[in-house]
Order: structure tokens, then sequence, then C-alpha cells
């Protein structure tokens, strides 16, 4: 598998590190009433057969923690964004 | 048509032409007390132990390809009870004693052949945590031996003693571990159900389950709908998949396991060896090939298939255990799809939802697992409340913080 | 013995004459040969024996296929079993044993195995050796494993060398035969970048053994051109003895080049393999078809082989198969045999023509059309055929062909599946894209003319770029099997399936494929059913009444054919497995004496022995010195990242459960660090250098780990905090100076600082230098619980720095101590580490629960909340002591309370860490204790099955020594 790295280019899988579902965000409060908010952003996955967005970090890279959007069933991989740039655009579209 | 020497000689004798089927190819009926998902091994047990230990025969397991062709067909076959969390301890053990009578029961030779698993260690901290792990065997009286590096020595020779980059320095031993022929677990117990009743549906695919307030009325599948009171889901890999046909979310990622076989060679090593400094473990099947494997491709998967670099990892620990290997010929690799849990262990519990019973998370010890797993999940479905055995295994252990994490990785599936 | 070697022709070097051995008798070949074709030019087809049968067997191929010529090849430590005979190029001195037979190939005991074959159908060991049940592992088992396998492997370490190496390209041609070659030729000549592989010796493909016409010249000079043309292409890469195994995510596929196997041994410094993956933009599947075999009684007689492996052993290798052939086909391609056998002059009987109807030009030699061979008769070689009029036929060899299969491996490995193509009666590879293509017979295009089209469409060009060529005709009509036949028809010959265990199976109830594959082991031998099993597919479909489509093939999946584990394994081996690491400070250690033991990939010094001392003598004795004096230890290992920017202090906040932006600038603090699920992931002490600059320390095992946490918890959680930061850890020689004499050893290499409480107190972190400018941290931390020191040095000053120590503290007695004494130390103390940091324990497991803020968010903060977390009757740590004070105690031992028996259930925890302490004369432990907090003073059973040892233990507090820190501020 090769996973192109938006400051490195395709690089081979070996170089990188999977964390897993990107989808899941992490709660911003801390009242106790959120638990089950911050269970499923721990606990539960989607886990789909099929396209799914996931955190890879090219860990032997550039260090940068990206999000890959990949297909499951076929290890097609459809696009490639920086974490950075994945969080901050949630985090606009949210607010 | 009990198997015997006798029947084989009777049946030689007459061409082989009146070998009764090992199971039937029955028509779906409209609806059944039970139906399992999953004809694996673990869907196939289920069903066993329902007809034999709970007299449910009206049951049905349902299998989208042939039966067998999930992880139970592409595993490596290991067999061992070297659990030290009082949650998988006792439930593993009770495995090690199906295996231990289970050809005589299901009247199948599955080869169940303990030669013994042993792990390697190779630092202080390894050998400190293989103390914890065996007294933890053998204060429940399960068997556990401590190697040093001399013990090693004498049971395999040939492994590197004389240049290794991480030296040996002994291992736990189980000597009741071994190996079974993984298909014929499939075949002895689907013939054992099938024997008892229990309707075996191949090619066969869940594309629905339907809940009417609360409770479970039947599955939709690809050959028509199918009522039931009691639905068991026993998808492995694919059992987010399934259960999401029933909206529910599951603390499971889906990963591939890669594993190989060499070509066939006269006999090179007895038992399961596991390598400590790398990720690396095999055994020699009765045909002659070493089957082997390691560690995750590390990625979400469902393709069965996985790519070189953890070939090559796992070759390289492999050539770095027993450097005689670098001349042995790999023949064939294959993936697995392993429901991968948030605590390394698995899940047999009843839902939320009325009748629906749930058994995944087996990561990738589920073979060994496959007897009792189908025992405790028959009770389950049974007596609709869980077995002592399979109490700690229960879906909401996480929402309350009582995970069973062997190796210490926490929510990470990709690390257990 | 009678020559078989042809008198003209064939790609063998005639004048010169290579020696070799097969089962300890010399024989010669010339250079060219294949042991298999010296064999046959020496007579001697009788090359193995089956599986199962042990029935006596003899090359069926002549490629990579082969299932029955399998040898132990070399001898000693280089010793390969089940090595292709066909593919083994003839060196001066081969040496070459038959294997799966006892006590000899000629005469195998085994075979007693064959006369109850009646008896040993597929499967049948599934339904006995099941009494009495101890018998499996003592008696059936090891009598089966040892029958079982087929040739033996060494056991010593491979005395060769590999390689692993990287190709790009934008086009990757497999094979190297017509459509190879023109592919390969027409995208050179556009200048893309090609690579051609081919798994032969030299590059041609069929062109080296078929009779054709290019160009107006021979296949085989047209291949010879187009070779030299490509060859002096600088934008082309020329791969022969490369087979390409596998294909893999993102065009990438894997191959091994046997750069050596060719020779008796590897010249120094050349490897015996290299692996390599090759990255294509595009690749060309042009590695051809393989030739079936037909399913008929004694089709498995050693004389016995594919109609094209006959006249490849002709053609190519001037090796006759025998002085009277009988070639057997149901296709146009088995009559090519007949006549090339026929112009090298060996006799061919007849050609047995399935067909009834076929029209091809025989060239003069005898056809029975409409008819089939039910038996080959014969022992080890064959004496002659019956057909199914019961006519019989004398010959000493028999040529089959059973139609053309083309190569879709690679093809498939991807999870496609093959596709029927009902005319060529074979599958074809699937659509697989653009970026891998199949060519030529691989694409089920059985004419020449077609072939060449068709590679130079599938290199870029147009299919009229390919030259004229003359065609032989091809037409098939399938026969699978000759159901006429009463003796044993193979389907699969290395493990012995024959045509009625496949039936036999699908009545069983094992009907689909898959599981026939299984029950019968067809095509699951070392040529993974390249030969059998499309026949076994079309048997299968008779016998459950479905079409040879609705039946399908089982999994195509690597490797294409086997690989060595060397080859995967290249230079990783030995010593080189792993990277060695070894700290700044260990020139010094070294020079001290020091035993180093492996920390993950680091080195670091364990003890510092003198005389004779053992590492407990060594160890207490550096602890005594320690807490009497002075010692240095090398810490270096532990994880350094240094942390910068506004929001340094807020984003430590975030990862720490305790706060870290209101320590002062020149304070070091204890941190400890959550994973998200609540569970405690790492600690160390963190020091602030300036408002905006943290120096974070990690444990050594967790550096990495620690790192990449960060990372992600900034650019994917909080990427607006203005933080920067990166792992300094191999930039700083980082040593302990601990001991009632640190301050002053300290003070002696340190510039213009008086150290004392009030320049340097406890926790202080501060920046200086040492021995006349050189820059240092000096952090007034302690592990050991002495007062001490940490001082870090840029790592090129750090064994110098050591050494100054060394010097500087001569005069109160200074030693080194190693990571045992470190241990020791902390372990008296109470510290936890890496036994209690288990990735199974909370803050307050370890005692440090009140370190767990409440006034902000961090990673962990929520989830450890959780009812399981806060349990009463969790593990906790606590101390451990023998209730006799010299009894020893042994890390993993388990708990029982006094009186209760030994089960898991009544387990109430165990020893994660001991030492003999030093201080105390005793063996001391910490220990993780159900509910331990509350039973400090109470006596428990310790359990240790393992080692046989039970005795009795007192809990007490995990600081075992100077409870009121009474040294640290000394």
């Amino acid at each position: 598998m090769l996973i192109k790295c938006p400051h490195c280019g395709a690089r081979p899988v070996e170089e990188y590190t999977f964390l897993g579902d990107a989808r899941p965000q992490r709660p911003t409060s801390n009242d106790p009433s959120t638990m089950e908010q911050w269970f499923d952003y721990v606990y539960l996955r989607d886990n789909p057969k099929g396209r799914f967005d996931e955190y890879v970090q090219h860990s032997g890279g550039c260090r940068a923690w990206l999000v890959v959007s990949r297909n499951t069933a076929t290890h097609e991989i459809h696009g490639t964004v920086t974490a950075r740039d994945w969080t901050k655009s949630r985090q606009g579209a949210k607010a | 048509m009990k198997y015997s020497v006798f029947s084989l000689i009777r049946n030689t004798l007459s061409g082989h032409r009146n070998w009764a089927p090992a199971w039937r190819a029955p028509e779906p009926k409209t609806s059944y007390d039970v139906v399992i998902v999953g004809g694996g091994g673990h869907g196939l047990s289920t069903a066993y132990y329902l007809a034999k230990e709970h007299g449910l025969t009206n049951v049905a397991v349902l299998e989208k390809g042939w039966l067998g062709s999930g992880n139970i067909g592409r595993n490596t076959t290991i067999i061992r009870s070297n659990y030290m969390l009082p949650g998988n301890n006792p439930f593993y053990e009770w495995s090690m004693k199906l295996w231990e009578g289970l050809e005589q029961d299901f009247n199948f030779n599955a080869m169940v052949s303990q030669r013994g698993v042993l792990n390697l260690c190779h630092t202080d901290a390894q050998r400190d945590a293989f103390a914890r792990r065996g007294n933890a065997m053998r204060i429940d009286g399960v068997d556990a031996e401590l190697l040093d590096a001399q013990d090693v020595r004498e049971m395999y020779p040939f492994f590197d003693f004389d240049s290794p980059r991480f030296p040996i320095k002994g291992g736990l031993l189980q000597r009741r571990g071994g190996t079974v022929r993984h298909d014929a677990v499939a075949w002895g117990y689907a013939r054992g159900a099938d024997s008892r009743g229990v309707d075996i549906i191949q090619n066969c695919e869940v594309t629905g389950i339907r809940i009417d307030n609360g409770k479970v009325t039947g599955v939709d599948t690809s050959r028509g709908f199918i009522g039931c009171s009691k639905l068991g889901l026993a998808a492995a890999g694919n059992s987010s998949e399934v259960a999401a046909l029933a909206g529910m979310k599951l603390p499971i990622e889906s990963h591939v396991l890669q594993a190989f076989v060499s070509e066939g060679l006269k006999p090179y090593i007895d038992g399961v060896v596991t390598f400590g400094a790398g990720h690396f473990y095999v055994s020699q099947s009765d045909k002659g090939g070493l089957v082997f494997g390691g560690d995750l491709d590390g990625y979400n998967s469902y393709a069965r298939r996985g790519n070189l670099p953890m070939v090559e990892h796992v070759i390289e620990a492999g050539v770095a255990m027993i450097p005689g290997l670098a001349r042995v010929r790999v023949l064939r690799s294959w993936g697995g799809i392993m429901d991968m849990s948030m605590d390394g262990s698995p899940i047999i519990d009843k839902t939320h939802i009325d009748g629906l019973y749930l058994n995944c998370g087996w990561c990738y010890g589920g073979f060994k697992a496959t007897p009792a797993s189908g025992w405790c999940f028959a009770h389950t479905i049974a007596r609709d409340e869980a077995h002592g055995l399979n109490a700690a295994f229960r879906l909401n252990r996480f929402r309350r913080g009582y995970m069973i994490d062997e190796k210490g990785q926490g929510a990470t599936p990709n690390l257990h | 013995m009678t020559s078989f070697r042809l008198e003209k022709g064939g790609l063998i070097d005639r004048a010169a004459s290579l020696s070799f051995s097969f089962d300890g008798k010399g024989f010669t070949g010339h250079p060219g040969d294949t042991l298999a074709s010296a064999l046959i030019a020496n007579g001697v087809h009788l090359m193995g024996r089956s599986f199962k049968y042990h029935r006596p067997r003899g090359v069926i191929s002549a490629g990579s296929s082969e299932p029955n010529a399998l040898v132990e090849l070399r001898e000693g430590a280089r010793q390969e079993a089940n090595t292709r005979a066909t593919m083994i190029e003839l060196y001066e001195g081969l040496v070459a044993k038959s294997q799966n037979r006892w006590p000899s190939l000629a005469f195998d005991v085994g075979a007693i195995n064959s006369l109850a074959a009646s008896m040993f159908v597929a499967g049948f060991y599934y339904k006995t050796f099941m009494w009495p049940k101890s018998f499996w592992e003592k008696i059936y088992e090891p009598l089966i494993r040892r029958a079982a396998g087929l040739g033996s492997a060494a056991k010593e370490a491979d005395p060769d060398k590999y390689e692993k190496a990287y190709a790009h390209g934008d086009l990757l041609v497999i094979g190297s035969g017509p459509a190879g070659l023109m592919a390969a030729l027409t995208a050179a000549r556009l200048g893309a970048r090609v690579i051609l592989a081919d798994e032969g010796t030299r590059l041609g493909g069929s062109l080296l053994f078929e009779n054709e016409e290019i160009d107006g010249k021979s296949g085989l000079d047209w291949a010879n051109s187009a070779i030299a043309e490509l060859a002096s292409m600088p934008n082309v890469t020329l791969m022969p003895r490369t087979t390409v195994f596998g294909w893999y995510d993102g065009n990438i596929f894997g191959a091994v080049e046997r750069v050596n196997d060719h020779v008796l041994a590897p010249s120094p410094y050349e490897p015996r393999q290299r692996y390599w993956r090759v990255i294509a933009k595009r690749a060309v599947l042009a590695v051809g078809a393989e030739e079936r075999p037909i399913v008929f009684g004694g089709n498995d007689v050693p004389g016995v082989m594919l109609a094209s492996a006959m006249r490849a052993y002709a053609n190519r290798y001037a090796a006759a198969a025998g002085k009277a052939a009988v070639v057997f086909t149901n296709n146009d391609s088995g009559y090519r045999t007949a006549r090339d056998m026929r112009t090298h002059g060996v006799r061919v009987e007849v050609i047995v023509d399935s067909r009834a109807d076929s029209r091809v030009e025989a060239g003069g030699v005898p056809v029975i059309r409409g008819r089939k061979i039910v038996d080959v008769k014969g022992g080890k070689g064959v004496a002659g055929i019956e057909l199914d009029d019961h006519m019989h036929i004398g010959c000493d060899t028999v040529a089959m062909s059973g139609g053309w299969s083309p190569i879709v491996n690679l093809a498939c490995h991807r999870g496609a599946r093959p596709k029927w193509d009902a005319t060529i009666a074979g599958f074809v590879p699937p659509d697989t894209g653009e970026s891998f293509v199949a060519a030529g017979s691989a694409a089920g295009r059985m004419l020449l003319s077609e072939c060449l089209a068709d590679g130079a469409a599938k290199g870029g060009g147009k299919p009229s770029d390919a030259p004229k060529c003359r065609d032989e005709t091809y037409a098939i009509k399938a026969l699978w099997w000759v159901k006429e036949s009463k003796t044993k028809a193979f389907v699969d010959y290395q493990n012995d399936v024959s045509v009625k265990d496949l039936p036999l199976a699908a009545r069983e109830g094992y009907s689909d494929i898959e599981l026939v594959k299984r029950y019968t082991t067809t095509g699951m031998a070392t040529d993974q059913g390249k030969l059998g099993n499309v026949n076994a597919i079309a048997i299968l479909a008779e016998a459950t009444g479905k079409t040879i489509e609705q039946v399908g093939t089982t999994t195509f999946r690597p490797y294409y054919t086997p690989v060595a584990f060397g080859a995967f394994a290249g230079p990783f081996v030995g010593r080189h497995f792993q990277p060695t690491r070894k700290t700044p400070l260990s020139d010094w250690a070294e020079e001290q004496g020091a035993v180093f033991v492996e920390t993950g990939l680091w080195m670091r010094s364990s003890w510092f022995p003198r005389a004779d001392e053992d590492w407990l003598a060594s160890a207490t004795r550096e602890v005594l010195a320690t807490r009497s004096g002075v010692g240095i230890c090398d810490v270096s290992t532990l994880g350094k990242i240094d942390v910068q920017g506004k929001d340094a202090g807020a984003f430590l906040d975030k990862l720490y459960c305790n706060t870290f932006s209101t320590l002062p600038v020149g304070k070091a603090r204890y941190g400890l660090m959550l994973r998200e699920d609540g569970i405690v992931f790492d600690d160390g002490t963190t020091s602030r250098l300036a408002d905006d600059h943290f120096l974070m320390t990690t444990t050594t095992a967790n550096a990495a780990r620690v790192m990449s946490h960060m990372e992600f918890c900034h650019q994917a959680l909080w990427p607006d905090l203005d933080v920067q930061y990166v792992s300094v850890t191999e930039q700083w020689g980082q040593m302990a100076v601990a001991g009632p004499r640190s301050r002053a050893t300290l003070q002696k290499i340190v510039d213009g600082v008086t150290l004392n409480d009030e320049t340097v107190p406890y926790m202080a972190a501060k920046e200086l230098t040492i021995l006349g400018g050189i820059p240092a941290r000096l952090f007034r931390i302690s592990f050991s619980g002495e007062h001490a020191y940490e001082l870090a040095v840029p790592a090129d000053y750090a064994n110098m720095a050591a050494r100054a120590l060394m010097q500087a503290g001569e005069e109160f007695g200074i030693v080194p101590y190693g990571v045992e004494a470190l241990s020791i130390m902390r372990i008296e103390k109470g510290h936890v580490a890496g036994g209690e940091l288990n990735g199974t324990t909370t803050a307050a497991d370890l005692g440090l629960g009140k370190m767990m803020s409440t006034k902000k968010d961090y990673i962990g903060r929520m989830m450890a909340m959780r009812e399981g977390l806060t349990d009463a009757n969790r593990q906790c740590v606590v101390g451990i002591r023998p209730f006799h004070r010299s009894d020893r105690l042994r890390s993993g031992s388990h708990f029982l309370k006094r009186g209760d028996a030994p089960s898991i259930a009544n387990d109430q925890g165990y020893i994660t860490s001991v030492a003999f302490s030093p201080m105390l004369g005793q063996w001391v432990g910490l220990a993780l204790l159900a509910n331990g907090r509350a039973r400090i003073g109470e006596m428990v059973k310790i359990f240790d099955g393992l080692r046989g040892i039970h005795q009795y233990g007192v809990i007490c507090e995990p600081m075992h020594f100077d409870r009121e820190n009474a040294r640290l501020h000394a």
C-alpha cells in the first residue's frame, strides 16, 4: 500500500502508524452528564466495510498526523488531508 | 453414521459409495427457535451445544459463504489456556478441557495435538511477566512451567543461541497447549449439530434484522425472511456490519491478520513456539508445513489479505529466532479479519434488544476458544443469562470500567 | 546407461561438461541444462516419490509448476528441501538427493501405503485414529508426522546473505515471451522506464523452446534481437532469474531475484538472492499459459509428461524423454510435440487425439482420433499404453496435453476472481483496471500473432506495431478426465489426489470447491494446483451438476512460487535483526567495565562488576557506595522532549493529569500522564526552563509513544495551541549523580555556581556550564531517594563529563552504578516503574490519585471516573516483605489470603518488583494487591507454583527505606 502524504508524497505503508476511526470527536465538557458521549468517543466504532476516514501518522517521515480516506474492503485510497486541517474544518463547521 | 476404523473398512469394501453426507443441505424453514448468524467455528459450536446441552434443536445456522469460510478456515490452529486475568483464565481452561474430549464427543478426528506451547522471553521484565502469568495459571490448576535458557536450548537447540540480537533467556511452557486441525473443528461441529437436527444453511447472507417492540422477530436473508425468537450473532470479523443491522455500534474494529505456511518439510519443530523479541510464532502441521504468523497489518480492513511490510517483519523475526529457516520457502500467505475489541478480550452477552445475543471481539485468539465460546454462548442463549465462565465478557464492561486487558494496551484495538 | 542426449540443437554448451550427483550417483551435463534436463539426458526419469502413497514419480513439466521432481539440493547448512529439479540450473559439483523415500528412491518402504490406497481416500483420517484416545499423540500422530512432509531442511544457520531492494518504473513487464518482449519493446521505444522480469534463466519465454517464425526469422532469433535492443536502451532494466511472486496494494509487486543459485556458493560480498519491491505505474502480466495434464489411469508413471515439457526438453535442452513416444491430446498444440520429436529423430508411435473431428497436420505421425488413453503400463517407467478400445501400444514416454490455462495468479492476488472462457476452456484474468493488464496467452490469446499484437497494444502502441509471424492453429475440445480408466488417475500429483476423491468429497457434503480443496488437499501442494486445479474444478462440476463457472476457483494467493525466508529477511538477521542503540555514555560505561543489557533497542549499563562479582554482589556494592558516598548512573535513555511556545504550559496541562502551567521557571515537577481511557500512560519529571520553554522527560519504554501521542493531541485535538516540540533524547547525555557527596562532587566541575539549597534547591532545574564552558542542565531530582541530581550535557560531551565526575568523586569513593542498582534503590523507596505502570493501573492504584486535577480538562479525566476504575477492591501498589526475614521474594508470585486454597477466584494480587535491599539486609518488593491500601500489616500467603515455593509475606507501605525522606534533603 502506498499513502500519499501531503508533505512527502507517496510513501510505503510501513512509514505510517494507524490509530483508527477519525470520525468520533472528543467531547469538550467534563460534566458527568456527558459520560455517555465520552464512552462513545473512547470505545465505540462505526467500523464500516467500505469508505473509512482514519487517523494515520506519517511516523517514519514528516510525523504529521493525517486523515486518510480509504476503502477497507479494497484498500483503495481516496484522499489524504492533515489532521490539523481536518480538525480545523470540523471545528469551523461547528462554530 | 458413526466414524470408526470399522466403518472405514466397511465403506472401503463397498467402494466408498455409501458414506452418508456429513451434513444435509436443507432449505431454510420459515422460522426457528434460535437462529445463529455465522457458520464458522463459534456459530457451529454454539448450535452443537444448544442441541446437545440444552435440547434446542429447532435451530438454524446461517452462513453467507461456505461452511467454515471465516476465521475457522484461516487461522494458525493453536490451542492454549495461558491466560492470567480472572475473567479469562477459567474460560480458556474450560475450552482446553473441551478440546481434550472433543473428538470422542463429536466423533470426528480433529487431530487435537498437545505438543506444547512455548513463549520465549528475552529480558528480565518479560520473565517476570511470564512468572506472573504462569502463577495465575498454576493457582487455578492450569499447567505451566517456567523454563530457563538451558531448558529451551535442550528442547530447541537450533534456535539462535549463538549470536542473537535479543538472547533467549527462557520461556513459559504450557505442555497441554498445541494445535488442532482447524477445518476439522468446523466439520465436526457441523456434523454433530446436523445429526441432532440443526439446519446448517450455506450461501445465506443476512441482510436485515427485524425487531418489533424491542424484541427480535427474525432476519431477512438472501434466501428470504427467516423468523426466530432468539438470534445469536457469531460473525467474527463482520460483527460490526451485522450488529449495525440491529442499530448497534460495537467496541470493535476489524483488522487483517496475515498467516503463512511453508512448503512441507520432514519434522522440523515439534511444538508451538512464540518469539518474544519480535512478531513471530510457528508450529508444524501434521502435513509438514510450518504454519506461522506474527502481527496485524495494523489498519482496519475487511480484505482478507495484507501487504509486504508485515510479511518482511514477521519473517525477519522468524529467521532471527531460527537462522536455519533462511533456506526454507514460504508457500502461501493469506489473511483473516479479526474482530479486535477495545481490551483484547471477547464479548459473549445478551444485548439491550430482547432475544438478540452477541458473540464477538475474539481478536486473534478466537480459534482456541471455539468450544468454550459455543458452550457459553449456547448457555447464554438458552437460559437468557451468562454462565459464570463468560460472566466477565459483558458488553457493558467498557462503560462501567471493568476491562479485561491482558496486554495493558487500552482502547487501541490494533495493539492488542 | 543409454544416453538420451540428442545429437544436435539445444541451448546447451556441448563444449563444456558439468559433473553432478543425484542420490550419490555421478552424472554429467552441460551448461544450459537444468537438473531435470540433465537427468533426462542421462535416462533418469524417476526423480521423486509422492506424498501419501509414495508412488514413484518422474518430471512432469519443464518449469516452475513442477509438482513431482522435487529434490534436496546442496548439503550441510545450505541444504534446501523441495527444490524443483526443473528450475535448478546445473552447475559443477551440484549435489541433489531425492526425498520422501526410505531407504531409497527405487525401493521405498512407504509405497506400502499404495496397497491400502483404497482405504486412504480423501479425508479418511478424519474418521479414524480416534481410539483409544491416548493413541493419537503417542502413536498415530508421530507416525503420520514422520511419513508426511517432503524434504528435510537444514537447521544450521544459512551461511549465505540476502539483500532487499526497491525498483520504480513506468512499466513492469512480467514474462519475456512473445507478448512480454513485444510489450517491453513497444513501451521502451516510446521512452517509458521499463522493467522486464522473468523467472527463467534467460529471457525469451516460450521462444526458447518453440519452433516459431517471427519477422522472417526464427522465434529464437527474433527474441534474441529484441532482447539485445532492450539491453541497449538506458531506460530498460532486464531482470532474468527474477520471479514476481505477488501483487499488492498500490501496484506494488514482490519479486525475488536468484542472483547466485546457479553456482555452488555465492562469492563473498554477493547475496544468494535479492528481494525486490517493484513499484510500477503500470504493469503487464505476460507470463503465458500453463499446459494442463489430462487425468487418466497411470498419468503419474515416470515418463508421462506434459507435451510442451517434452518438446522443451528436446528443443531447448537436447534431451529426449524417450525413444518411442505417444502423444495424448485434446487440442492442437499436442501435435507440435509429435512433429518436433520426429524432427529430432525420436519415434512417435501415435498421436491419440480425443477429438473425433480434428484435422491438424500431424507431419506424418499416425493419428488415432476420438480415442483416449485409459491406462499407462509400467511402474518406475513407461512400458506402453492402453486405449479405451483396449488397443495396446508400446512406448517409453507419453506426452499429454489437456489444453492451456492462462496463468492468472498475480491478477487475482488482490481479491478479483478469474473469468471462465469456454472457447479456450480456461480461466482468464479478471479486469483489474488500467494499472495492471494481462497480455498474450496470459490473457487467453492462443495464437502467436495475437500475442505479439496484444503485447504491442499493452505496451502502449498499436497492435499493428507487432511483426508478422507464422501461426499454428489452436482449437480445443475439453477432455478433463478419462472416465473409462480403471486404474488410479491423478488430479493433484504431489498430494496424491485421485479422480475418485473429488466426487466422494462432494457426496459427503464437502461440495463447495473450497471445501473440496480442504477435504481432499487438492491444490494445496507446493505447486498450489497450477497443473491440477482446473481439472479438479471440472470434475467437481460434473459430480455436483454445476457448470465450471458456477463451481469457480479457489482463492489465488501469494506466492506465485514459494519464496525463501532468507529473501524476505534480507540482512536483518542475527545481531542485525534490529538496530542497536547505544547511549552517549556507552564509551565511559565500557571503560568502567559495564555489563550491558537489552532494553528495547537500547543497550543499558546494567551493573559494573569488580573482580568476580555476580550481578547481585555488584549491584549491592553499587547501592551501598552510592548511599554512603556518591554514584553516577547513565539515564540517557529516558525520553527527552523539548516543548516551546506561548501555549506550552496549557498544552502540558492537557497531557498531564496534574498541572504544569503553574510551575515556576527553574523548577521541575513530577508528572503523570493518563490515556484517554483513564489508565496511567507514562510518568516523568518535566522542568520549566523559561516561561515558554519546558523540558519533558518520559520513561525509556514509552519515549516514542509519548512523542506520537503529543503530536496527535496537538494536531488532531487542539491545533490552535501555539506550541512546538521535538524529541531531544539523543541530543543529550544524562547522568544521575546521587548520594550524600553528590553535591560536593558536582561542585568541582560546575562553572561559577556555588551549589547549595538556595542556588539549586530541591526540584530545581538550572541551566549552567561545566568544565569551563560546556553547556549543561542540572536538575535536583532523585529516583534513588538520595540527595541527588541529574546532569545533562550535549551528547558529544557526555563521556568527558562522566570521566570528569569520576575524577571529582574519587575522594568520596564514587562508583558507577547500573540499572540493577537503580532498580534496587527505587524499590527501596517505593517508586513505581514498568512493573507497576503496566497499562492497567490507575493513578489511584499507584498511590498517586491526588495528582489528578479536578480543575481542568486533561486526557483521561472523564473515563477515570468510571466505577470500575474507582472500585475499592482494585489492586493497588503496596510493599511486601517476606515473613521470614531470610526468605527471598520473587516477581510474579501471587497472593492468597491465609487459609485460602489456591484458585484464581481467591487470587489477591501479585508481586511486581523485588530487590535485595542492601540497606535493610533483606528482600523487599512492590506488589499489586486487591484493596491493598487497607491491608497494610496483613500476613498473606505467597504462591509461586511455578517454582514450587510457598511462603508467607507481610504487606507494608511501598516505601521501604527512609520514609521521612530525610536523605533527599540532606
